[in-house]
């Protein structure tokens, strides 16, 4: 490119690279950001594609911002292109139009850009574990727009109407409760004892069971599928680990997403599971930054390295990221997990150490069985480190407070699960400061 | 931009400012109506807590480096470009709750009629939030600090 480097550069279109953009803009208004998005697609808003498969909405609400927003942002947004490779040391970026059928064209359409400052915000991908039969027809992932197009199609042209989910955690769960709002019959099959292992303890976990149950959805946990049975290229059914069949006119992967980072793979820029960003979102290589799901930073409770695959931190990530290239100053340490799963009209509500137990943590419970509802609170030196809310989740954001500014709950330890604990219960400091509305400072 | 503040010590704990955010946001806009018909569809944005004597009344604060909007999966949480204020467009949420997950004064609940965020959107249209303008006692007040 004889160009001028591009002033920032934003691989990626969907959270982080939102994030990003208005961050940019509330410092730099005029700079140069170009935006390399795969999909040829506006902006949306990618949990929004179970409710657009289970028919809840249509596809003018899956926009994430306005139509407008490439423009108003003054972003030069090429969509339907892909980045094939980041060279940190020349500080280019080759990137090729994708065709309409989805592969690459041929390597003389790709081009160089070169980059003063990068943002990797590619996301994650799939992971589709290696079952023999997985490439035939009326296998699908569950993870963007296409797939839920695809499945739509499938569904209409075959008639499909028994369908096999691999995987109940959190996509599953969501693959599984759309299609059976179509009207599918749905299996669940999950390799761990229960659903939603990583959010939920046995306890929550069953009562989401009963959920889905409830709703007309199967649930085969602690088994594997060993193959799924194809005839003449399409699905036909699933064969178990205990060599028990299921037939089935559809199978969708749903055994998690993991960092797509392959564009930086074997390049200076260090690599775990994810992308490794600093508190800045900054890779090793000064000037490039990473958020969202290709990114892995630090678990503030744990204090382990991973990738934490979530909504909200995406944003904040890309908007954390988005400040520093723009010359502000802005630092993320406050990343732990948080999901908030509708499980078949059961609100479900994780955050951080949700499920943990023994050891230092402290763990208090209530549960009231009539109206469903069970709350689970995780403490560890004074200070709460995980809460787990079913049923009714009112008010749950103010643990989640709590826990992010790690404030000492010994004082009134009694009240958490009382169903008196308000903001006129914390302690004054912090309360004034939410009160406020600064909230927390970026 | 102007926001709602509680002086603790001037609250009764009356809850008018309840009842007046709800007729606000009911379909009546009738006091008696709303308040006894329309309990189950319409609720307040505005929360009168207690602790032994001391009360006062919260509702969004509005923030500054608002979690809900980050949180927010469609986009339906923003922030009003002229007002400042953090609104729901209740057309385009669909209720996943992510906002009441971060929200760390808990003060956006579950929409009682629909599956929807429900929060406080400073009396949209009024120059003072009628939980302000009907408080007895000024303990809540509009203004910038």
């Amino acid at each position: 490119m004889k160009n001028a480097d591009i002033r920032y550069l934003i691989l990626g279109n969907s959270t982080a690279a939102v994030g990003a953009i208005e961050a940019i803009r509330k410092i730099d208004a005029d700079g140069a950001i170009v935006l390399i998005g795969r999909e040829p697609r506006h902006v949306y808003s990618r949990p929004l594609i179970s409710y657009l498969l289970a028919g809840e909405i249509d596809e003018s609400r899956m926009d994430y911002r306005p139509r407008d927003f490439y423009a108003r942002h003054q972003v030069d947004a090429r969509l339907g292109v892909r980045a094939l490779r980041v060279d940190p040391r020349l500080r280019t970026v080759r990137v090729t139009p994708v065709s309409a059928d989805g592969s690459e064209r041929n390597d003389a359409t790709a081009e160089e850009l070169r980059f003063e400052t990068l943002l990797i915000a590619t996301g994650g991908a799939p992971v589709v574990p290696p079952i023999e039969g997985r490439d035939a027809s009326g296998v699908f992932t569950f993870a963007t727009w296409d797939d839920a197009d695809r499945l739509t199609a499938w569904i209409e042209k075959r008639n499909a109407q028994h369908a096999v989910v691999v995987g109940g955690g959190l996509i599953g769960i969501k693959a599984a409760e759309a299609l059976r709002a179509r009207g599918a019959r749905v299996l669940i099959v999950e390799r761990e004892d229960r659903v939603l292992p990583l959010g939920l303890d046995r306890h929550a976990s069953s009562m989401a069971a009963t959920a889905l149950r409830d709703a007309g959805v199967d649930l085969e946990c602690g088994t594997i599928i060993e193959r799924i049975v194809v005839a003449d290229g399409v699905v036909s059914g699933v064969t178990f680990h205990n060599g028990r069949e299921s037939s089935c006119d559809l199978v969708v992967m749903a055994a998690g997403v993991a960092p797509d980072a392959s564009i930086v793979h074997g390049t200076a820029i260090r690599v775990d599971h994810g992308v490794l960003v600093d508190a800045r979102s900054e890779t090793s290589v000064p000037g490039i930054y990473a958020a969202g799901d290709v990114a892995q930073g630090i678990d503030s409770l744990s204090g382990a390295s991973r990738p934490i695959p979530i909504f909200p931190h995406a944003y904040r990530q890309g908007a954390v990221a988005g400040t520093n290239m723009a010359g502000g100053q802005a630092t993320f340490n406050d990343a732990f997990a948080q999901n908030a799963v509708d499980v078949c009209g059961l609100s479900t509500i994780s955050i951080g150490l949700a499920t943990a137990e023994g050891g230092d943590f402290e763990v208090l419970t209530t549960e009231d069985q009539t109206a469903r509802t069970y709350k689970r609170v995780v403490l560890r030196d004074g200070r709460i480190v995980g809460a787990l809310f079913v049923g009714d989740i009112d008010r749950v954001g103010i643990f989640t407070g709590l826990i992010r500014e790690k404030i000492d709950v010994t004082s009134f330890k009694h009240l958490l699960l009382s169903g008196r604990l308000g903001l006129i219960t914390l302690p004054e400091g912090y309360r004034r400061r939410v009160v406020s509305g600064e909230a927390v400072a970026v | 931009m102007k926001r709602i503040f509680a002086r603790e010590e001037y609250c009764l704990g009356c809850r008018l400012c309840e009842i007046h955010c709800l007729v606000k946001h009911s379909k009546s806009k009738r006091i008696i109506k709303a308040f006894r018909r329309e309990q189950d569809t319409a609720a307040p944005a505005c929360r009168v807590e207690e602790s032994g004597r001391v009360s006062f009344a919260l509702q969004c604060r509005h923030c500054e480096d608002a979690r809900c909007i980050e949180a927010c999966i469609t986009g339906a949480m923003h922030r009003d470009p002229t007002t400042g204020a953090v609104i729901c467009d209740t057309e385009r949420c669909v209720g996943c709750w992510s906002c009441i997950m971060v929200c760390p004064a808990g003060a956006v609940e579950r929409g009682r009629s629909r599956q929807v965020a429900s929060k406080c959107d400073l009396c949209m249209g009024e120059d003072t939030p009628v939980c302000v303008m009907h408080c007895p006692n000024e303990a809540l007040v509009y203004e910038e600090r």
